[in-house]
């Protein structure tokens, strides 16, 4: 279709969309309702187009799918989109989001809403761009270019210390980021062209792929966030709008895994081994100290953005188990996330909206009066702890089995990151939703409306769903998984396979 | 060079081959008809001046570009075009065309709108044309003061006012001792290698650098350093940036520098190829401290044309940066930074120039607090310009800084790539304020409508910056061709 494949039409359709909100005039209140359905139409035909992509996608194959290359910078750079098993699940997970973060804004956002959903288009277009570029210097601008409309959207529509926690943001991932640049750079006259699938199969010196390694980690571990420099996410998850959190907890913090796993892990297989160590550690540091701040947390999207970066830590301390267990458990464990967090940071924006405070003190007994609320609320509360038959076991159970391979005292003291967060979350549900309705303000709180049941609704079953069925997610992730080890790792994979001999 | 004589011992010269330097001579002659012209006409001609003079520029853009990128040289070898003259005059002109043609509008409320403007300008960019095509240190010397003179007049265009004034002073002044330097240093490589053409000395310079002319090659860097306003040559940038009227800062801050990197190409991968190592120490140290010193400082501004004048230090500093890699890629990612910078700068003073209200030109950049929603197009234009500014991707300046990084690196200038990533997130926090004043603050009032001409550049530039990582091809491959012409 005119050269441009299905993947460049869902870069395309969210800016379409963008552009046509900007061009709507009129009064205020039809611009508002025309931005608002427009927006949502936009993000659910995008969802249905990667829809189709996933329906042609081969999840048995491990090489990029649905390539298509145009001419960009130079010969050796250009604008070359692929996906794969790793990348695919990520473009659903965005697109998918999507609508519900138009309808988390639908009434909470009431200034500027015109700039506002075409904020959130253009992050999306950039977000999936993240994920499908095959060419370096492209992932680069698409992985940096997110900073502007999130910039914006914590900026203008966020909270009372929105103008810190922007700048905050900003300037810390673009720090983390900006030393990749200067590797993918270096990559480029190494193997003389910034092609990924080219580059996957190149072979780096093992003196160079240290420093190279060392450069996407400043990038990836500040994004993920890992321990320490996690302290920019509680500040950007609290100043944001509830759909601003939702995007930044459910795809941009998923990047980093994504990038650890595109590049860090099978272009830099010797670095990888010697640095997984020091990977354990500052896992193991954050899943148990980040817990434990976690718990003290007065704040609910506070220690929902603590508890993400607990999260996170077995994202990756299952990647570099380099065991099939681990990144398969890994990147389930990031989808699931993707979702369970989205949840948890909408139940928090529902009861925000009503009382217009996150003070985990200014609530209790809610139970009394929105049932459907706490059934929603402990749904999540429970996937987050990583209760069985949900999709949040699945992951740490099987990033636990991996490192249990690689290293026994990093599952081990990682295992009681599972109890810390049904310590946390557990508390945390019984401070709000338990005991007594005793605050005057709360007694006339409503239960969920229509539109928020929508909102949660989907994400609850689906949360159930692959708790149930992981292995839907857990196919695609089979292939490329298996590929990865066998040619970057063919040392652990002899290892591996004699010890399963024996 | 033995020359023909007559019979009777009269040595003959032959008319030298004016093809090459057609477009320069086109303009110089027009200069003059316009003088004349203005002379008669006196006030009244501005109008006719002005407008002659864009169509003059355009006219000869259009020269320059059917031209052949061939290289020829004239007038005893002084004077070159090639490729990258063509790219380099391309890039002065439309910086000329596009400031003359916003000043106008202002001048005439300031009452000063005289007919001698246009025509300074024009020198300035013959001078302009000259350097870039300057092929010994003769005629880079005649190109570079006959540009300096015309932007010294220039810069205290506006005579009854204390600061214009002073500018032009400071700037004559510091400009004069530049030159001087300039000139030293040319003497001592005259002196040391026997001739001028920069292909002689490179020639001479093969067989091993003398103290004596590497002592020169100093000197010429610090002029040229002064004239690219880089550290510690910069401390006249923001005092004229901010006294000289804002039309005229736009001109400095874009079609001199264009032409000013141009010379430093020239003289360094001109004249002196064969040790790069010498001179990549004295241009990569330039380098390091503008970003770093422009980063630093225009954190403290509140005044726009100041900030802009840091801004355009750091910048200089990552072009440089290219500079310093020596190779044919670093000349080509010198290209391309200077196009982007180029309508990067023109579209920011575009949106300072139409920061009025009630009649006063607003210049702090407190004034531009809500513009985001008082004017949408214009906030959106100028925080994407900032933003791009700072190298943000997707936006042009990005594309511009990537090229300066990819050819540092490949010359092994890793360290300084790394110092030059870390300047730019710095340098990050003060653009991101302007974005931040635009978008979050409170609004403080509305501007005066926009004029046609400043909105149409201002459109285009934003356009540019926001769409140019789609189709980057274009350019980068015109400023690889260039690049090629001097290898």
């Amino acid at each position: 279709m005119f050269g441009f494949g299905i993947l460049s039409g869902l870069l395309i359709l969210p800016l379409i969309g963008a552009a046509f909100i900007l061009t709507l005039r009129g009064d205020e209140a039809a611009i508002r309702n025309n931005a608002r359905w427009a927006a949502l139409a936009t993000t659910i035909v995008t969802f249905l187009l990667s829809l189709v992509a996933w329906a042609r996608f081969d999840t048995g194959s491990p090489d990029f799918q649905l390539v298509e290359s145009h001419a960009w910078l130079m010969e050796t750079t250009r604008f070359t989109l692929g996906v794969d098993g790793f990348s695919l699940p990520f473009v659903l997970l965005t697109t998918f989001l999507m609508p519900f973060c138009i309808l988390a804004s639908w009434e909470t956002i009431k200034t500027r809403i015109k700039e506002y959903m075409v904020a959130f288009l253009v992050l999306e277009a950039l977000m999936i761009g993240v994920f499908v570029a095959l060419d370096l210097v492209l992932f680069y601008i698409f992985f940096e270019a997110g900073l502007i409309p999130m910039f914006l959207i914590i900026g203008i529509w966020g909270g009372k210390r929105r103008i810190y926690a922007s700048f905050k943001f900003f300037l810390y991932t673009l720090l983390g980021s900006v030393l990749m640049l200067i590797a993918i750079v270096a990559m480029y006259w190494q193997a003389g062209t910034s092609d990924i699938p080219t580059l996957l199969a190149h072979d780096f010196p093992v003196s160079l792929q240290t420093w190279l390694w060392l450069a996407f980690f400043a990038s990836f571990a500040v994004k993920m966030p890992m321990w320490p420099v996690h302290t920019w996410l509680p500040d950007a998850h609290v100043e944001a709008p509830t759909a601003g959190s939702v995007i930044l907890a459910g795809i941009l913090l998923k990047m980093g895994g994504y990038g650890f796993i595109r590049f860090s892990i099978p272009m830099f297989p010797d670095a990888s081994l010697y640095f997984a160590p020091m990977v354990f550690a500052l896992s193991v540091i954050a899943i148990v100290y980040t817990s434990f701040v976690a718990l003290m947390q007065e704040d609910m999207k506070k220690l929902i953005a603590y508890s993400s970066v607990a999260h996170m830590g077995f994202v990756t301390m299952g990647l570099f188990s380099l065991t099939p267990q681990g990144i398969e458990g890994a990147m389930f464990q990031m989808i699931s996330h993707g979702l369970i967090s989205g949840a948890l940071f909408l139940c928090v924006g529902v009861i925000y909206d009503r009382m217009h405070t996150r003070e985990i003190k200014a609530y209790g007994g809610l139970v009394n009066r929105m049932p459907l609320y706490g059934v929603a609320f402990l749904l999540f509360t429970m996937a987050n702890v990583g209760l069985p038959g949900t999709s949040g076991f699945v992951g740490e159970f099987l990033t636990l089995i991996g490192t249990f391979q690689a290293n026994f005292w990093v599952a081990f003291v990682a295992t009681s990151g599972v109890i810390l967060s049904a310590c946390y979350a557990l508390w945390l549900y019984w401070r709000v939703m338990n005991g007594r309705l005793e605050k005057p303000e709360l007694q006339a709180i409503p239960d969920l409306d229509r539109r928020e049941v929508l909102l949660l609704a989907p994400l609850g079953i689906l949360v159930i769903y692959y708790g149930v069925q992981p292995q839907v997610i857990l196919d695609a992730f089979a292939a490329p998984t298996q590929a990865l080890l066998a040619n970057a790792y063919p040392v652990l994979q002899a290892g591996a396979t004699l010890a399963g001999v024996q | 060079m033995p020359v023909e004589t007559t019979a009777s011992g009269i040595p003959l010269y032959a008319v030298p081959v004016l093809g090459p330097a057609l477009p320069e001579i086109i303009m110089a002659v027009g200069v003059l008809a316009l003088v004349l012209y203005g002379a008669l006409r006196g006030e009244r001609s501005t109008g006719v001046v002005t407008a002659a003079a864009i169509a003059l520029m355009a006219f000869i853009l259009g020269f320059i570009l059917t031209m052949s990128g061939d290289t020829q040289v004239t007038f005893a070898d002084a004077f070159i075009t090639d490729g990258f003259a063509r790219f380099m005059k391309a890039l002065v002109l439309i910086g000329a065309i596009v400031a003359l043609a916003m000043s106008r509008e202002h001048f005439r409320r300031l009452g000063i709108d005289r007919f001698e403007y246009p025509l300074l300008i024009l020198l300035a960019a013959i001078g302009m044309m000259v350097m870039i095509s300057a092929n010994d240190l003769i005629a880079l010397y005649l190109g570079l003061e006959l540009q300096s003179l015309a932007a010294y007049v220039i810069a205290s265009f506006h005579r009854d006012n204390a600061r214009s004034t002073e500018a032009g002073l400071k700037y004559f002044v510091l400009g004069a001792l530049a030159s001087g330097m300039l000139l030293y240093g040319s003497s001592l490589v005259y002196g040391f290698t026997g001739t001028v053409s920069f292909p002689e000395i490179a020639a001479v310079v093969a067989e091993g650098a003398n103290p004596g002319v590497i002592f020169g090659l100093v000197f010429i860097a610090a002029g040229i350093a002064f004239k690219v306003s880089a550290v510690p040559f910069h401390m006249w940038t923001p005092d004229v940036y901010q006294g000289a009227p804002t039309p005229v800062t736009a001109f400095f801050a874009s079609a001199p520098k264009v032409a000013a990197m141009a010379l430093a190409v020239r003289v360094f991968i001109g004249a002196f190829p064969t040790i790069v190592d010498q001179w990549q120490q004295i241009i990569v140290f330039i380098a390091v401290l503008s970003m770093f010193l422009g980063a630093f400082a225009a954190i403290g501004q509140r005044d726009i044309k100041r900030l802009m004048a840091y801004s355009s230090i750091a910048n200089i500093g990552f072009a440089l940066l290219g500079l310093a890699a020596g190779t044919q890629e670093g000349v080509q990612a010198v290209l391309v930074y200077m196009a982007i910078y180029l309508v990067m700068t023109l579209g920011v003073f575009a949106c300072i120039l139409s920061m009025r209200r009630g009649g006063v030109e607003l210049e702090t950049i407190d004034d531009l607090a809500g513009t985001g929603r008082t004017h949408p197009g214009f906030a959106f234009a100028m925080a994407m310009l900032m933003l791009s500014l700072a190298g943000i991707p997707p936006l042009a300046g990005f594309i511009g800084k990537y090229y300066a990084f990819w050819a540092a690196v490949e010359a092994g200038l890793v360290v300084f790539a790394v110092l030059g990533v870390i300047a730019s997130v710095i340098g990050a926090y003060y653009y991101l304020r302007i974005a931040k004043i635009i978008y979050f603050d409170e609004p403080v009032g509305s501007y005066e409508p926009m004029p046609g001409m400043l909105r149409g550049v201002m459109t285009i530039s934003a356009v540019f910056v926001v769409g140019f990582w789609l189709v980057p091809a274009p350019l980068v491959a015109a400023a690889g061709a260039a690049a090629r012409s001097l290898f």
